[in-house]
């Protein structure tokens, strides 16, 4: 559905995305993870036709986004980053002139739709400006679904909703994602991992790697770590639980808690809770550290800058 | 053009969501309403002593005159707004060309003017009432298509000059600099040059409405000047809104 290769987009002197290449099948779930800067904004600008890119081609549903944008326009709904909206316009109107501009048939009844789609229903009539700013996610959500696209493009769908309303979007993405194509913007690890059948990790205009969320992190994480807290003395603790089998690196920290690695797969942590338990001390914490995007990030990029 | 339309319809709306239009409207129609019933008292006095009936020429001069003023800040924010605000992002990735974003735009304010010129109707029909054996007609119908004509116009390059700017007030005050500029300052050099005069006459806009259509005369000239405006104006709009897609 969407197949892009060699794409460059220069800002002036400034190269904002490099040779990328990638493809995303229909029913796939595509995650673009990156920092601030990397050229996820500007390559998603150049797949819905918004703005040409500098070299490269890029395909969206058959369709050449510079040669015939009109058919990919129709093709793609688009969540821009910063969600654009009428603030003085009415949730309803404002559907409908985006979906009058989409030539969508039986329009009223499509808006009620998708307006139920995104929770919004009882909020219709009331003007765009006095929504929050998780409603007005929302309602830009709806607009890129009104005409049910074949390629959605969500640019960080979840930022700004409250913990309750990311779950429904994303398990609206999810729904949307078995028929169709969406490729999606994130910063976070896990919503990558909770939504996305893939993960693309792009720094610097560059696509750093490419793989399965599963595998992404198998790869990356060679051990898991641990974080364990008792009432009482840390360097005691960390003599205990060094007498597990399997535990490596333990490491006393000065809030008094202890930190400890195990190989992915050789989960040692009941024998380690045991172990605590039966010695008499009083657990209180016990959880794993999840390696965030920025760690995954500096282990993938270090070694890059390491060879400079 | 179902979407040059759409996007007209909503701009249409739009105006009367937004004080800066009323504004607009009050500014044209208390000067017309004073200058009318000056014009009428006038007309009244000067008829005891067998004087001309007053005429709708001067009223209908007085609008084109305050819309090289005000029709700017009718077109500024067309599309720096959608620009400042980033919905522009969303027409651009719209399934409509940029010519329609553009001409909708320009499209919208028109209605807006004609809708405000509509009301100005009621003049020509009181004087009708009051002289006999009544106006002529033609003669309005004249004067009213080179109001909307000129209007159409300096919209037009109104909503091209919008298009390049980001701040409606930049585009407001480069708008209004390149009506005075040609309304009352192509033509000045025109009596002091020996040849090429008649060219800067024909590209001042005080030329083509109030000796022409104004009083009944249609010409091919005029008609050919205003729709070389309206076509500048959104060939401008068009190539600035294609300009924005590179940056």
């Amino acid at each position: 559905m969407i197949k892009v290769s060699g794409l460059t987009k220069d800002y002036g002197a400034r190269r904002a995305i490099d040779n990328l290449s990638f493809d995303a099948q229909q029913g796939e779930i595509v995650g673009f993870l990156g920092p601030n800067g990397a050229g996820k904004t500007t390559t998603m600008r150049i797949l819905t036709g918004y703005m040409p890119p500098t070299d490269g081609e890029a395909l969206v549903a058959g369709y050449d986004v510079v040669e015939e944008s009109l058919e990919v326009r129709k093709r793609v709904g688009y969540l821009p980053e910063t969600v654009p909206l009428y603030t003085d316009m009415i949730v309803f109107d404002y559907l409908k002139f985006m979906g009058e501009l989409r030539k969508i048939p039986n329009l009223d009844a499509r808006v009620d739709e998708v307006l139920d789609m995104v929770g919004l229903f009882d909020r219709a009539d009331g003007y765009i400006g006095n929504l929050s700013k998780g409603m007005r996610q929302r309602i830009g959500l709806a607009q890129a679904l009104l005409h049910r696209p074949e390629v959605l493009i969500l640019d960080e769908p979840t930022i700004g909703l409250d913990p309750g309303q990311v779950v429904e979007v994303r398990e609206l993405i999810r729904e949307i994602g078995k028929e169709r194509t969406v490729l999606l913007s994130t910063h976070l690890l896990n919503e990558a991992q909770n939504i996305c059948d893939r993960v693309l990790i792009i720094n610097k205009g560059r696509i750093v790697t490419e793989d399965t969320t599963e595998n992404l992190q198998a790869r990356l994480i060679g051990a898991e770590r641990v974080i364990i807290r008792v009432r009482g003395e840390a360097d005691e603790l960390a003599k205990t639980i060094k007498q597990v089998k399997g535990v490596q690196g333990v490491e006393t920290k000065q809030d008094g808690s202890v930190e400890f690695e195990f190989v992915s797969g050789k989960d040692v942590r009941p024998e380690v809770a045991k172990k605590v338990i039966n010695s008499g001390y009083d657990l209180i914490e016990l959880r794993p550290l999840g390696m965030s995007l920025e760690e995954i990030f500096l282990e993938l990029t270090g070694s890059e800058s390491k060879k400079k | 053009m179902r979407n040059i339309w759409t996007i007209a319809k909503r701009e249409y709306d739009n105006y009367f969501n937004s004080p800066l239009a009323y504004v607009v409207a009050f500014s044209i129609l208390l000067p017309m309403g004073i200058y009318f019933s000056l014009i009428m008292w006038v007309g009244s006095q000067q008829a005891m002593f067998g004087g001309p009936a007053p005429e709708s020429s001067p009223i209908n001069w007085l609008f084109v005159f305050l819309m090289i003023f005000l029709s700017p800040a009718l077109t500024m924010r067309l599309l720096s707004d959608e620009a400042r605000m980033g919905t522009l992002e969303l027409l651009l990735t719209a399934p409509i060309r940029d010519f329609e974003l553009v001409a909708g735009k320009w499209l919208g304010a028109l209605m807006f003017v004609i809708a405000l010129a509509a009301l100005t109707l009621v003049y020509p029909l009181i004087i009708n009432n009051y002289v006999t054996p009544g106006i002529d007609w033609m003669v309005i119908l004249s004067s009213y298509l080179g109001m909307i004509l000129i209007s159409a116009a300096l919209l037009s390059l109104g909503t091209g000059i919008s298009a390049i700017f980001t701040n409606q007030f930049a585009a407001f005050f480069v708008t209004l600099g390149l009506f005075f500029f040609l309304w009352f300052m192509v033509s000045l050099p025109a009596s002091y040059l020996e040849q090429g005069g008649d060219v800067l006459n024909y590209l001042s806009l005080s030329t083509h409405f109030s000796q022409s259509m104004n009083n009944g005369t249609i010409n091919l000239g005029d008609i050919v000047y205003y729709i070389s405006l309206i076509a500048l104006g959104l060939f401008a709009g068009t190539t600035a809104v294609e300009i924005r897609r590179w940056r």
